[in-house]
């Protein structure tokens, strides 16, 4: 079934369950939000990448961001890890919480932060070491297990990763002899050795052929009951496919967000339905 | 076939000549020198090259305390400067990257890169030599490791600047702490380029004949004494290939084509830890 198929069938059978009002239910209710975004304005030293973005991330749900290159998806994304922080000339304004606390705060501790939310990058990215050390590298920094604990937390993570089948006789060898795709797949397996509550994927399966792009996306659908998952993507069908909540930014704004069912079917703006439909970007 | 394309194949042919004559003429000058040093060296290289001391003009003897000084000296300052040379490297590839201190650090890592390495043994001479009263091992030492410095810091700087940015965001992504992403990542995925950095000061140092004709001067006997002068192949070399003695001029051949030979070992060396870093990938 090709994506386009899915993705109306898909929009057949939500459309009538979920109202415009239910949709606005679940935006505001507190209880499963993860993230809140208010007034967020970012800065690439003179340049205002991203304008008043207001939003909530919910809890155990698929966020997608979508819009056309240089829309600031990736920009926002990078925040919620503080990401930014490595590069000088670049600053954010405004209030993110998470959990409580104002993750913008000068005093929040980056390395506890970026423990707490993963990411996985657009290219894969395996150490330059074993793959079984390429898990327990991260796992370390933060706890101290015996060698068997520390096997088993690297099968469960390769496991839940969908890669252990391929790779459990051969955890010694370098990380940069598998494929592109299980590549990838390591690389989420390492980010959730650590346990993190949110994952911010940035366009995971945009180098990786359409088999391991549908690989990584059952791992998305699979892994939200337990984690907060947020994903650029430049794909739209994946978008729809994969997320519970779509963003959709233009030109560094927040154009529209909500359920990925409403944004899909029927958009509040025409910009909107324009991108969607493929009118431009 | 059509003028322009004509016009084009004979330009490539041109070309083609023109690069490999310039190729072929780099490959016969080495090729000259190297076959001159095995015609007149080759008849030196008996086994009491390595056990007899340099002798009087006139007596039979070797360059026993020669090699051993120069292996002595080439080791020190390779302990010495590669330590140095790696930590600038990093604070500049890792830290400062375009900071102020950076830029100037680098500028005279340049200028002290392309020093003639005379100045740099009548810089050790006034430094060292003419406070403490003598020659010494340890000045030459030094000297050498003034020579080793810029080499690695220029190779080291050029190696993690090859790491791809990703690299570093995917560790710093789970909460790595700077240090360790240096230590643990960037420092793994350069190794090998590093490695070929302080093989080639070394091979460069070895053959170093300047500085050490201010600094360890040369000793007739076997001294193991690093306080006090040292005999060494260059230095050696330069003396005796000068002097009227046949025999001398001998063993000056035979040390020269010891020098070389062990430079391209080393080198050899180098190429094939690079190779065998590359070829686990």
């Amino acid at each position: 079934m090709s994506g386009a198929e899915r993705l109306s069938v898909e929009a057949e059978t939500e459309l009538p369950e979920t109202s415009a009002s239910e949709t606005r239910d679940m935006t505001n209710d507190p209880e499963n939000v993860k993230i809140s975004v208010r007034d967020l304005n970012f800065y690439y030293g003179d340049h205002h990448a991203l304008k008043q973005i207001s939003m909530k991330i919910h809890e155990r749900q698929v966020t997608a961001f979508i819009g056309p290159s240089g829309c600031g998806k990736s920009t926002l994304l990078r925040i919620f890890n503080r990401m930014y922080d490595l590069y000088p000339r670049q600053r954010a304004e405004g209030e993110v919480m998470f959990d409580g606390m104002n993750i913008l705060a000068p005093n929040v501790d980056l390395n506890l932060l970026r423990a707490r939310i993963g990411m996985v990058f657009q290219k894969p990215t395996p150490f330059p070491m074993s793959i079984h050390e390429n898990i327990a590298f991260g796992v370390r920094l933060y706890e101290r297990l015996s060698s068997s604990a520390m096997a088993e937390r690297v099968e469960q993570s390769l496991r839940r990763a969908a890669l252990w089948d391929e790779v459990k006789d051969k955890l010694k060898q370098s990380g940069l002899s598998l494929s592109g795709g299980q590549q990838q797949r390591l690389c989420i397996a390492r980010a959730i050795a650590v346990k993190p509550e949110v994952l911010l994927l940035d366009e995971p399966a945009s180098a990786l052929d359409p088999i391991s792009t549908a690989k990584i996306e059952e791992l998305i659908d699979e892994l939200k009951s337990d984690y907060t998952i947020t994903i650029v993507t430049h794909n739209m069908q994946q978008a729809a496919r994969v997320s519970d909540y779509t963003a959709f930014m233009y030109l560094g704004e927040l154009i529209e967000f909500d359920r990925t069912s409403t944004v899909f079917t029927s958009p509040a703006l025409k910009q909107t339905q324009d991108y969607i439909t493929g009118r431009f970007g | 076939m059509s003028s322009r394309l004509k016009v084009r194949k004979a330009r490539n042919v041109v070309a083609l000549t023109l690069s490999m004559l310039a190729a072929a003429s780099g490959l016969l000058i080495l090729a000259l020198i190297l076959g001159t040093l095995f015609y007149n060296g080759f008849a030196a290289i008996k086994p009491s090259i390595f056990t007899q001391m340099t002798p009087p003009p006139g007596e039979a003897g070797g360059l026993l305390n020669a090699i051993y000084g120069s292996v002595m000296m080439t080791l020190v300052g390779i302990l010495v400067g590669t330590p140095l040379g790696i930590m600038a490297g990093t604070y500049l590839a890792e830290y400062g990257r375009s900071a102020k201190l950076a830029q100037t650090v680098r500028f005279i890592n340049d200028v002290l890169l392309s020093a003639p390495s005379i100045a740099i043994g009548i810089f050790i001479y006034e430094v060292m030599v003419a406070p403490m009263g003598h020659f010494s091992a340890w000045a030459g030492s030094m000297s050498l490791a003034i020579i080793v410095v810029p080499v690695v810091v220029r190779t080291t700087e050029d190696m993690l600047n090859l790491v791809p940015n990703t690299l570093r965001e995917s560790a710093a992504a789970l909460g790595t702490p700077k240090w360790r992403v240096v230590v643990s990542v960037s420092y793994r995925a350069a190794r090998n380029g590093m490695i070929t950095g302080v093989l080639l000061a070394l091979a460069r140092i070895s053959g170093e004949t300047a500085p050490l004709l201010f600094t360890a001067l040369n000793n007739q006997f076997f001294s193991t004494d690093m306080n006090a002068p040292m005999a060494n192949l260059p230095v050696v070399i330069f003396q005796m290939a000068l002097s009227p003695y046949n025999d001398w001029q001998q063993l000056a051949w035979g040390g020269a084509l010891i020098i070389t030979v062990g430079i391209l070992v080393l080198n050899i060396v180098a190429r094939y830890l690079a190779s065998l870093g590359s070829a686990r990938r």
